[in-house]
């Protein structure tokens, strides 16, 4: 499974996660956007840069309160709640933004 | 994620018993684990070349070690009290979904191999010969079962549903058939210490992150503490307490209450998780192992209690298997254990429910509250099955349906349970527990959650309800995707410490400015 844009192939899961996580690129991203019907703005960008570097860092995406805390730093506090970001990724923050983001699924009791 | 695919039941204000639908979900099912998933969890894939003999050897093997199984496979006379009482079978009217016909699955290939007249004459004792399609359709449905055991109450026999899910479970598992979700995490429990994958590096920053928070709410130093030897208390909780809303709350509550008891008390980065989903698979070898990490990190830490949160299939293993897997009463001749049993204080049960804990506080006079703080809540409580029908809680028979609500009553003004026959040991099933809490199981997590959402809707539109508290972070997390499907709010969905979280009256401490200025300047 997997899909192709100029050229490159990215290899994914069943469930549509990129496999390599090396292999993701802005391309990558706004195609597996648009695969889950999400319209990609700056702020969605601020999120999907945030879970890189904490992906980086931590080998995990973030729990959902550090996500809300480091957004409202970053787009205001208005903005830093769980409620902002349904409303950017109405499918969930976690699942949806880590697979625009090129992140394993986050399993568990979630 | 598209939209759904299928119909989501309409709400009627009843449950009613559906017309009866042929193979209505024999399409569901959930993505199988690859080679790699079967392999760090002990089991091989995909499916192995001699699985037939395999399968009928490994179902002989838990006849012998299990004798329930064997009871249950000769004792069902096919009364069908069990029929209607399946949230899967009420939600898909797939008949296959009826408990009776679920289990008939495997006792049809049992009585063939097992059984005088199924060897010689299977067609009069409608038995049936293992085949490649008979072992699809057990994938198919008994990964339709939640194993919350709701059926079992009815059954006049005390067949457990559940336990022939479980082995059925394991046989697939053993000729290389398993379920991604659940033996995925498994191994990540295994390799990592919880379900989430979450390092102590990352945990360790999640819980500074809420003690700042909690502290720039509340003026109150609430210490999250983690690996803290010398501590009295061990929690064991389900990693998404850690990860996500709501189930975040309930953690907060819990930290509170040790915070208001003055009590010593600490997370474990090795044994970050509560859920034990080696339960789900039936698989005794991963059940232990799970247990193994909290028994070793008990001992590690020093710790004379151990308290588990808000999960209910981990409370069952816990109250209910943690004594024989782990404990001494696992062999007697095991030094750890009788290390760990000195250890632990017997002034208290062992392993302690959160809501046992908070709700001796309260009996003490410990905990202050202000429960007009809760006065925008009409609460509801769903009793999650697995605490239900696979333990109990405090010294007193239906103490697992009487604590819970009794935290809840000294923290909120305004409580109204559901109906009588979907609550207590009838509780119906989240929809999402067993295995079952995967993307692609969306349709029958909706639908088996449609008799819960007749009940809620029910004391929504009469009482007003408009909170659902919860003990089970499989509920939480079942709920928060599914209550929408039905016209409702994900905020309706909460932890019963949640609550408490919100109600709970703390002290700040004199010259707090002082103590926290490291916090602060954190911050």
């Amino acid at each position: 499974m997997g899909f192709e844009i100029n050229g490159k192939t990215y290899e994914t899961d069943e469930e549509g996660y990129l496999v390599n996580l090396a292999e993701w690129d802005e391309e990558a991203a706004k195609f597996l956007a648009i695969e889950e019907k999400v319209e990609m703005t700056d702020q969605h960008w601020e999120v999907i840069n945030f879970l890189r570097e904490y992906y980086n860092d931590y080998q995990i995406a973030p729990a959902v309160r550090v996500l809300t805390k480091a957004i409202g730093k970053k787009l205001g506090p208005e903005k830093g709640n769980s409620k902002y970001l349904y409303e950017l990724f109405p499918y969930g923050p976690a699942k949806q933004a880590c697979k625009i983001a090129g992140l394993p699924k986050p399993t568990g009791c979630i | 994620m598209a939209a759904p695919k299928f119909e989501v039941p309409s709400l009627t204000g009843f449950i009613e018993v559906p017309k009866i639908k042929e193979n209505a979900s024999a399409h569901v099912k959930s993505f199988p684990a690859s080679a790699e998933i079967q392999e760090r969890i002990g089991f091989p894939g995909p499916l192995v070349e001699d699985w037939h003999d395999k399968a009928i050897a490994k179902m002989g093997d838990l006849l012998g070690k299990y004798r329930s199984l064997q009871v249950f496979m000769d004792a069902c006379v096919h009364c069908g009290a069990c029929t209607d009482k399946c949230h899967y079978f009420l939600g898909t009217a797939d008949p296959k979904n009826m408990p009776v016909a679920r289990q008939e699955l495997m006792r049809s290939v049992y009585r063939r191999h097992f059984t005088f007249a199924g060897k010689y004459f299977p067609s009069l004792v409608g038995a049936k010969d293992l085949t490649e399609d008979i072992l699809q359709e057990w994938y198919s449905y008994y990964y339709q079962c939640s194993e919350c055991r709701r059926c079992s109450v009815y059954c006049p026999y005390g067949i457990d549903t559940a336990e022939v899910t479980m082995a059925g479970r394991e046989i697939l598992d053993t000729v290389g058939i398993g379920q991604k979700y659940t033996n995925e995490i498994m191994g990540k429990l295994h390799r990592i210490g919880n379900n989430l994958g979450l390092p102590g590096p990352a945990l360790e920053d999640t819980l500074q992150g809420l003690e700042e928070d909690i502290f720039d709410a509340t003026g109150v130093p609430v210490k999250m503490p983690l690996d803290a030897e010398g501590a009295d208390i061990l929690l064991i909780t389900p990693s998404a307490d850690f990860f996500s809303e709501p189930h975040v709350e309930s953690l907060i509550g819990y930290a509170k209450v040790f915070h208001a008891a003055g009590v010593k008390w600490t997370l474990s980065t090795t044994a970050s998780e509560a859920g034990n989903f080696g339960l789900f698979i039936g698989s005794y070898d991963n059940i232990r192992k799970a247990a193994m990490r909290i028994r070793d990190a008990a001992l590690e830490l020093g710790v004379k209690r151990v308290v588990v949160g808000e999960c209910g299939h981990a409370w069952r293993v816990a109250y209910s298997f943690w004594n024989t897997l782990t404990g001494v009463g696992h062999g007697g001749n095991d030094p750890f254990a009788r290390q760990l049993q000195q250890q632990l204080d017997p002034n208290y049960p062992a392993p302690q429910h959160i809501c046992e804990f908070t709700y001796a506080l309260i009996q003490e006079g410990k905990l202050k509250f202000d429960k007009s703080l809760n006065d925008h809540r009409v609460v509801t409580f769903h009793d999650s099955c697995n605490v239900a029908r696979g333990s109990r809680m405090g010294d007193m028979p239906g103490g697992q349906f009487i604590i819970p609500r009794e935290v809840i009553k000294a923290v909120v003004n305004n409580f109204q349970d559901m109906a009588e026959e979907t609550i207590g040991e009838a509780t119906f099933c989240c929809g999402g527990g067993g295995g079952i809490l995967t993307d692609d199981l969306m349709e029958i997590r909706v639908k088996g959650a449609l008799p819960r959402m007749e009940a809620f809707n029910n004391v929504v539109k009469e009482n007003k309800v408009n909170f659902l508290a919860l003990i089970c972070a499989i509920c939480k997390a079942q709920f928060t995707k599914v209550v929408p499907y039905y016209g409702f709010d994900m905020s309706m969905v909460g932890g019963v410490h949640q609550l408490v979280s919100t109600a709970i009256l703390l002290d700040v401490p004199e010259g707090s400015e002082q103590e926290t200025e490291t916090e602060e300047s954190e911050a």
